[in-house]
């Protein structure tokens, strides 16, 4: 069968997924040229991996799939069995995954996952088989391929792993490449390599269908952006229009929530406000900036971290997580703390909730030099520090449900302040009162996130440490959570240190900024500033690395 | 990121490996004095007198001077305490002492037994473990009838006492088929019927274990990985799951050893099979002290050193236990 080189590498129409009844693809449509990028944006939920991995007939053995057209390179494969699927897995379609620690098998070298597409697609000696696995990795911009071939997903860091899952997905060269959220777990500077690697073939003719919850990754790469909403795509264009003239509510409301150029105080949410309430939502945060902080800064701060080292022991000596960090964070402030993973961060969190002891200097809490204190006598000081983590579900007792969370976090107080009730708490993070009878399991993720924030907040602590708020959490309900975060701190005047590796987060919730790198603080300031016109070469690398909506 | 002055990595792992197998030696020797203690101790609950043991029994009708004569030659006139370093002061010098019943060497007596007993033990943890592979391998991802008949198999299987399905067993192949010799022949014919009794409970025990990990490790997104490279459902299984389903059933296998181990002492009773298990079942009727103590030191010494044995297999099979180990 010849192929016109234009005729569309995929051809879906009408494309319905149901699991036991419930549809949860319902009636998509999308055409892939060669070299053209095609993405699909949504929330988790919107069905939108279920609609790439019907893509290659994995959709599961529990769905049923049913397609007016499905058509990979010009072949039918609607009804295709479990053997055709398998020649065209690879050969015709590559799929990139989320997390390659998880998407390649742990107890394997990298080079034998490469590997198995040759095996089993090419008529292709062991030895020659190697050698095109190492010519893969380099191809990926693998620094050492020989080495990486040997090593095991583990062993390599997030960046690597990713190259890694990549080559094995374009072992075969196929004209069609699926990535679903291929830089969600990424710092911003391997985002951008990815990325580019990612624009280098469809540069040379290869059909990508990107799949990602974030309009600024989807943004740098796509032709055409499908936008998908509870099983459908609810608007379709090119990228300009998509992003530039928005047709949508819903469009919008995921373009409001990306937070970079968001300025400080303005609400991200808007989802389901009618407009008139949209702008007097705009018009009460205009009056929130110019509204001074209750900043009282000629007060001495209430926490400081004061040249501070901290070293771990590792297999070949000692490192050093936290290089002589000094910072400071003052009432109704807060301090945005950016790096990437391994700089040191959440060792900066751990310090400051005296959790961890400083090799050398001091963590000093409202005057009282708190790390050097022994845990008997720092426990009654404990209330006045709070905590908000990542990953809140793990953070929870899963047999408790969210109400004897609430309770046993309130019981910490030790002030004589009657703690406050668990119905009030809910409601100051905008729960429901029902909530309190669920267990964390049965929570979305934002409801989960807004519960570890009522159980920071239960002790009415002076000083909020986030570390990585909201990270694990989709465009949309990080907007309302880092909105809600915003509120609190306001009205209860927290000192707050705020942990992320997402510069527009950090850029739109701080006042001041330090750019952390191999455990120092390379740069600090004001958080317009330092984004604006960065100082550091490191910061301004971030800066540029780091995707964003508009230019 | 900074790195302190790293004092020979080299010199630094080979510390650690030398720490590590210290504390290793350190813990066997604790245990084998600690089994050595409570195997005294607890010998001396059971109603008796070794005096009487050493003259042939409580049926040998030995005159009272005999009995005082054997109580001063065995030390057995002695406090209770002055009886235990004496022991442990033998145990040191490797001397495990006579038989009282059948005056011979303890060491001759086990060395003469103990093959037969590992043989067993290692043939029933062997089809065990074919049985626990072969079941959740045909049970897991084919829909949920087989499941359910999977589930149910192993639930039973390791619900199984010893003696009821040896007893079953017989009736089957021996006395009604008559494929099989009821009783052991030193043949191969003869193993088949005690290493199936001893096998197959715990290989109802095993396939739960690797049913779980191979349920889990399904799940997992290199899977669908797997399989988006062309791979067959099959291969997928072959390639990688059996792997992660395989490494709780090591890590089970030094633990199930020790219960073959005294599975056997019913097993070899009932299929009147020479061996560890049924030496040891005699000794403790003839309150046998010395062949006692050293049966359950030598099963205390295998369990040792199959509990180092899975540990360093457990490292072969998950390279990422290795990387912790050096880190």
């Amino acid at each position: 069968m010849t192929i016109d080189p234009d005729s569309p590498v995929l051809d879906v129409a009408d494309l319905r997924v149901s699991f036991g009844g419930t549809e949860v693809v319902r009636g998509v449509s999308l055409r892939i040229s060669p070299g053209e990028c095609v993405a699909i944006v949504g929330e988790s939920g919107s069905g939108k991996s279920v609609t790439a991995r019907a893509l290659l007939g994995l959709a599961g053995s529990n769905a049923r799939t049913s397609s007016e057209r499905l058509r990979v390179r010009g072949r039918e494969l609607g009804s295709a069995g479990e053997r055709e699927w398998q020649r065209v897995r690879a050969r015709d379609v590559g799929l990139i995954l989320q997390d390659a620690l998880v998407s390649l098998d742990p107890l394997r070298p990298v080079g034998r996952e490469i590997e198995d597409p040759l095996r089993l697609h090419e008529r292709m000696p062991p030895t020659a088989r190697r050698a095109r696995v190492l010519e893969l990795l380099h191809r990926v911009g693998m620094p050492d391929p020989a080495l990486a071939a040997r090593q095991r997903s583990g062993e390599l860091s997030g960046g690597l792993r990713q190259r890694a899952l990549i080559a094995a997905a374009i072992a075969l060269d196929p004209p069609l490449l699926i990535a679903d959220e291929p830089t969600t777990a990424l710092d911003v500077s391997v985002q951008a390599r990815i990325l580019a690697l990612l624009a280098r073939f469809t540069a040379n003719g290869t059909g990508l269908l990107l799949i990602s919850h974030d309009l600024a990754v989807v943004r740098e790469l796509a032709d055409r952006i499908l936008v998908m909403r509870d099983g459908a795509v609810i608007e379709e264009g090119t990228t300009a229009e998509v992003l530039g003239a928005p047709r949508t509510a819903y469009t919008r409301a995921l373009i409001a929530a990306v937070p970079s150029g968001t300025p400080r105080g303005m609400p991200l949410s808007v989802v389901d406000r009618p407009p008139a309430a949209e702008a007097e939502a705009v018009a009460t945060a205009r009056t929130a900036i110019e509204t001074p902080l209750p900043a009282l800064r000629d007060q001495r701060p209430l926490l400081a971290l004061d040249h501070v080292t901290k070293t771990f022991e590792v297999a070949d000596g000692r490192f050093t997580a936290v290089d002589d960090v000094s910072l400071s964070v003052h009432r109704g402030e807060t301090l945005g703390l950016v790096g990437e993973s391994g700089s040191g961060k959440t060792t900066v969190a751990r310090l400051a909730l005296a959790l961890t002891k400083p090799d050398s200097g001091d963590v000093v809490l409202d005057g009282t030099e708190w790390s050097r204190l022994r845990e008997a006598e720092r426990r009654p000081m404990r209330p006045r520090i709070g905590a908000i983590y990542q990953d809140a579900l793990s953070s929870f007792d899963p047999r408790w449900n969210v109400g004897r969370i609430l309770a046993d976090a309130a019981s910490g107080t030790e002030r004589g302040a009657p703690a406050p009730g668990v119905a009030a708490l809910l409601q100051q993070v905008g729960l429901a009162a029902s909530v309190a009878h669920r267990r964390p399991l049965t929570l979305s993720g934002g409801q989960r996130q807004r519960v570890a924030i009522a159980r920071a907040l239960a002790a009415s602590p002076e000083v909020l440490i986030c570390d990585e708020p909201v990270s694990a959490l989709d465009v949309t309900i990080q907007a309302q959570i880092l909105d809600l975060l915003d509120e609190l701190q306001r009205s209860r005047g927290l000192a707050c240190l705020f942990i992320s590796h997402d510069l527009g987060v950090v850029r739109h919730m701080a006042d001041r900024v330090a750019v952390m790198q191999g455990g120092r603080i390379v740069e600090a300031g004001a958080a317009e500033q330092v984004f604006a016109q960065p100082a550091h070469p490191y910061t301004a690398q971030l800066v540029a690395d780091s995707p964003r909506l508009v230019h | 990121m900074t790195r302190g002055s790293p004092a020979d990595p080299r010199r630094q792992r080979r510390g650690r490996t030398i720490r590590h197998a210290g504390l290793l030696v350190a813990g066997a020797v604790f245990v084998m004095w600690a089994v050595a203690t409570l195997t005294f101790f607890a010998i001396r609950l059971i109603p008796g007198d070794p005096a009487q043991a050493i003259l042939g029994g409580p049926g040998s009708q030995a005159s009272q001077e005999a009995l005082d004569q054997v109580r001063r030659d065995y030390g057995l006139d002695q406090p209770l305490l002055v009886q235990y370093l004496a022991m442990l002061g033998r145990l040191l010098t490797g001397d495990l002492g006579s038989s009282y019943a059948l005056k011979v060497p303890v060491a001759d007596l086990l060395g003469a037994q103990l093959g037969g007993t590992m043989l067993l033990a290692l043939l029933s943890l062997v089809l065990a473990w074919i049985l626990a592979l072969g079941l959740s391998l045909w049970s897991t991802g084919r829909g949920r009838v087989s499941t359910a008949v999977g589930e149910g198999i192993e639930l039973t299987a390791a619900a199984l006492p010893h003696f009821w399905l040896a007893a079953v067993l017989i009736a089957i192949f021996s006395s009604g088929l008559g494929w099989l010799p009821p009783v052991a022949t030193g043949t191969p014919a003869g193993l088949v019927l005690p290493v199936v009794t001893l096998a197959v409970p715990l290989a109802g025990f095993l396939a739960q274990v690797m049913r779980e990990s191979l349920l889990d490790a399904m799940q997992q997104p290199f899977v669908v990985s797997a399989r988006a490279r062309g791979e067959s459902t099959t291969g997928v299984r072959l390639r990688h799951t059996v792997r992660h389903a395989a490494l709780p059933g090591i890590s089970l296998s030094g633990w199930a050893l020790g219960w073959l181990l005294s599975g056997a002492v019913v097993v070899e009773t009932i299929f009147a099979m020479p061996g560890l298990g049924r030496t040891l079942l005699q000794a403790v009727t003839l309150r046998d002290i010395p062949v006692v103590t050293g049966v359950v030191l030598l099963i205390a010494l295998v369990y040792v050193l199959m509990t180092v044995l899975t540990d360093v297999s457990s490292r072969i099979a998950d390279p990422r236990l290795r990387q912790e180990a050096n880190r």
